[in-house]
């Protein structure tokens, strides 16, 4: 069976074109790419009808060989109309997305997203919070999402709040520069890597 | 004149009724009474038609005179007819209960003239599917019933429903360009779209053409039937959908796909030669499935899942090619689409007299609707394969298959299909202690239909919500009668089996199906053994080669 290789690179084209753009989230585009899937497939199933020959029963004198194989452009047909009728519609529910959420977007399933965030048993979260028995206690203030000023803060006579830290006290401030990234014991950098 | 001749009649009866629904589209009682009237025609041909080969036997029809293999024929067998006639039963039965739901609701939510048109275009397009002895046909009644689901998908164009809508839309379309690839490679490699001469001509075919075009048929089914990994978009898109919409769907679009993988293995690629991969496809799909409504909250989505996940079932019965496997998957295909669609029917009503479908939301309907409590256990039960119900009897006819199997990979999915039988039970159990058998009160920020409606009542003009009938006759009548049909097909469970295992015998065999189109003489090639076929010197040279 000859091929037309010119059809053949087309179809090659329109293929990787069209997966291309069903893959975007923007919802004109995926509707493009459905039409040049669908264009794609019709140029599959033209090929394989074989090469161009002559209209079928259009003379009785042709050679039967000299025909071209008119099975492949019926199914054409048919599916032109189905994939005409699918685009139509495609593009009303795109217009409604429009319309509804001024977005042309594919949108996230509100009900996924909630089953997705339901929390399970996380061991961190659920479990006792065991008594503190580390040396560096201080990285445990403020996880519970309240400010350092709150948590085993007590005023003290030279103004500045005071934290306890393991057997002694040290100032507030200095514990809250201990939440910060980076460490007051390292020299700063040219540009002022601490605050 | 043969009976099966007027099989086009399952097509063209529902068309029919759709263009009078279109003509009396300002006429709701005229519509009603139309849709009605022909969807319960087309079920009594179908069962005619049933009936014309419950013994065997298998019978073509020419559409327009045009000889096989050149026309479009149409086949009649114990496993299309069956197909048919269950999904009819269903269809009518839904058809009812929307019917009912429109008269108490009005158009606000989902129009209804639109929708009856619409409904039995979606029919016909199932009828087309199962009855097509042609590939192309297949692909055409696939796409009718596709667009026309589209349509009901999106009824009414509300925020969700055309984001579910989009995904939907675009899976099935990409599935079907799958499919249509598939025909052309099909054609281009045989010459031939008629299913009988497939059958004899793809036994020609050299193994590695045949396993192409066989992986890329069973892909393109494997999306329309919700196989996992290809499963993805139904649990996504089905909830949204109005209450009737959804249950039609859920019962008839996959086992639409389960019947055309069912064709493609028996009919068009006979033999074992993709059982493996199938056997697995089948164990994930119940298993991830059935893991998916466990997290659940909201029970259409739950069903949805379960849905996914005993599609695996079938698929598992259709893997072992064997006629006890077949047999009993056939069996729970029809089993599957009365069940699961009777259980997302009462989910419907569940909605209505509870206020939502979330679990969470809803409680104590066992106490304040002791007949929606029996509508939902019978099926629910039936679902996860307690005994006596058809359920059970499908499962262990699936069971007693793999045993006979015997291999390490079947043992696997026996057990894998036990341990879904048990996570189903847990799962529709869930619901029951949840959404039944809590106390009214503990329902969490309950809608005010929920505890302002009284006991026992079926208006809720009390509600809030004025002279909206909570649980109309026409919804819960039709509920009853899908439920009492899938009863029944536990009382007719021997007859049935009977039925199903001789179509899996007449599946396997293939004779009759080949004879039955393509007249008395026509050889049937033996079953395609693994190793490379050896060109034959006197098969004809496919037309497509010149």
């Amino acid at each position: 069976m000859s091929v037309n290789l010119t059809l053949l690179t087309v179809m090659g084209a329109l293929y990787a074109c069209g997966i291309y753009l069903i893959m975007e989230r923007s919802l004109t585009r995926v509707l493009l790419g459905l039409m040049l899937l669908a264009n794609a497939t019709n140029l599959l199933i033209l090929a394989t009808g074989g090469y161009a020959g002559l209209a079928p029963m259009f003379s009785k004198d042709t050679d039967p060989r000299d025909y071209n194989d008119p099975l492949p452009q019926a199914l054409i047909l048919t599916s032109i109309v189905i994939s005409f009728a699918v685009t139509a519609f495609m593009l009303g529910i795109i217009y409604r997305t429009w319309v509804l959420a001024r977005r042309d977007e594919i949108q996230d399933d509100v009900e996924d997203i909630r089953v997705a965030e339901t929390p399970s048993f996380d061991a961190e979260d659920d479990s006792e919070i065991p008594v503190e028995t580390s040396e560096f206690p201080l990285t445990m203030i403020g996880s519970d999402g309240r400010g350092i000023s709150d948590s085993g803060v007590s005023g003290s006579e030279d103004g500045g709040a005071t934290v306890k830290a393991g057997d002694h006290r040290i100032r507030a401030k200095d514990a809250a520069a201990e939440e910060q990234p980076g460490s007051q014991n390292v020299t700063p950098g040219p540009e002022g890597g601490v605050k | 004149m043969n009976i099966a001749s007027f099989a086009p009649l399952a097509v063209v009866l529902p068309i029919l009724g759709a263009a009078l629904t279109f003509v009396l589209i300002r006429h709701s009682r005229a519509q009603r009474a139309v849709s009605i009237t022909l969807l319960a025609l087309t079920l009594l041909l179908e069962c005619v038609l049933l009936a014309s080969v419950w013994d065997g036997g298998t019978a073509a029809v020419n559409i327009g005179g045009w000889l096989p293999p050149w026309g479009i024929v149409m086949v009649v067998d114990q496993f299309s007819s069956l197909m048919l006639v269950v999904s009819s039963t269903v269809s009518l039965a839904v058809l009812v209960y929307a019917t009912g739901q429109g008269m108490a609701d009005g158009d606000q939510d989902a129009p209804l003239s639109i929708f009856h048109p619409t409904y039995l275009i979606l029919v016909a397009g199932v009828s087309n599917a199962f009855l097509s002895g042609d590939l192309f046909n297949l692909y055409v009644g696939f796409e009718i019933l596709l667009t026309a689901s589209y349509v009901l998908m999106t009824l009414g164009g509300t925020g969700p429903r055309i984001r579910a809508g989009v995904t939907y839309v675009v899976v099935s379309v990409v599935s079907s360009v799958l499919f249509l690839i598939a025909i052309a490679m099909i054609y281009g490699a045989t010459g031939t779209i008629n299913m009988a001469d497939l059958a004899i001509k793809l036994a020609d075919l050299d193994s590695g053409t045949r396993m192409l075009l066989h992986v890329m048929l069973l892909v393109a089914f494997g999306i329309k039937a919700a196989v996992f990994p290809l499963s993805f978009w139904l649990p996504d898109s089905y909830p949204t959908a109005p209450a009737p919409v959804t249950a039609v769907f859920a019962g008839l679009l996959t086992k639409v796909g389960v019947y055309a993988m069912v064709r493609t293995e028996t009919l068009l690629f006979p033999g074992d030669s993709l059982n493996t991969p199938l056997m697995v496809a089948a164990l994930l799909t119940m298993v991830v499935g059935i893991l998916g409504a466990l997290a659940q909250s909201d029970i259409k989505r739950l069903l949805s899942f379960t849905l996914v996940s005993h599609i695996g079932y079938m698929v598992f019965g259709l893997a072992m090619s064997s006629v006890a496997g077949l047999g009993a998957a056939v069996f729970y295909v029809a089993h599957h689409i009365t069940i699961q669609t009777s259980l997302f029917l009462v989910t419907g009503l569940i909605e209505r007299r509870g206020g939502s479908s979330s679990i969470d939301r809803v409680a104590g309907l066992a106490k304040l609707s002791p007949i929606l409590a029996l509508l939902f256990f019978i099926p629910a039960m039936n679902l996860a394969g307690i005994p006596p119900f058809s359920g059970f009897l499908g499962k262990l006819g699936l069971l007693q298959a793999g045993v006979q199997l015997g291999t390490p990979l079947a043992y696997a999915l026996v057990v894998g299909g036990v341990v879904t039988s048990l996570l189903t039970l847990l799962a529709v159990a869930r619901v029951w202690n949840r959404a039944f058998w809590r106390k009214p009160e503990d329902a969490e920020n309950p809608d005010p239909v929920l505890l302002a409606a009284p006991e026992d009542s079926d208006t809720g003009d009390r509600a809030g919500k004025r002279n909206v009938t909570l649980l109309p006759r026409t919804m819960v009548g039709s509920t009853l009668g899908l439920v009492a049909f899938g009863v029944a097909l536990t009382v007719f469970a021997g007859p049935l089996f009977r039925v199903a295992d001789q179509s899996a015998v007449d599946m396997l065999d293939r004779s009759s199906y080949i004879q039955a189109v393509l007249g008395e003489n026509a050889p049937v090639p033996p079953i395609a053994q693994p190793e490379p076929a050896v060109p034959q010197p006197e098969g004809a040279q496919p037309e497509g080669q010149k």
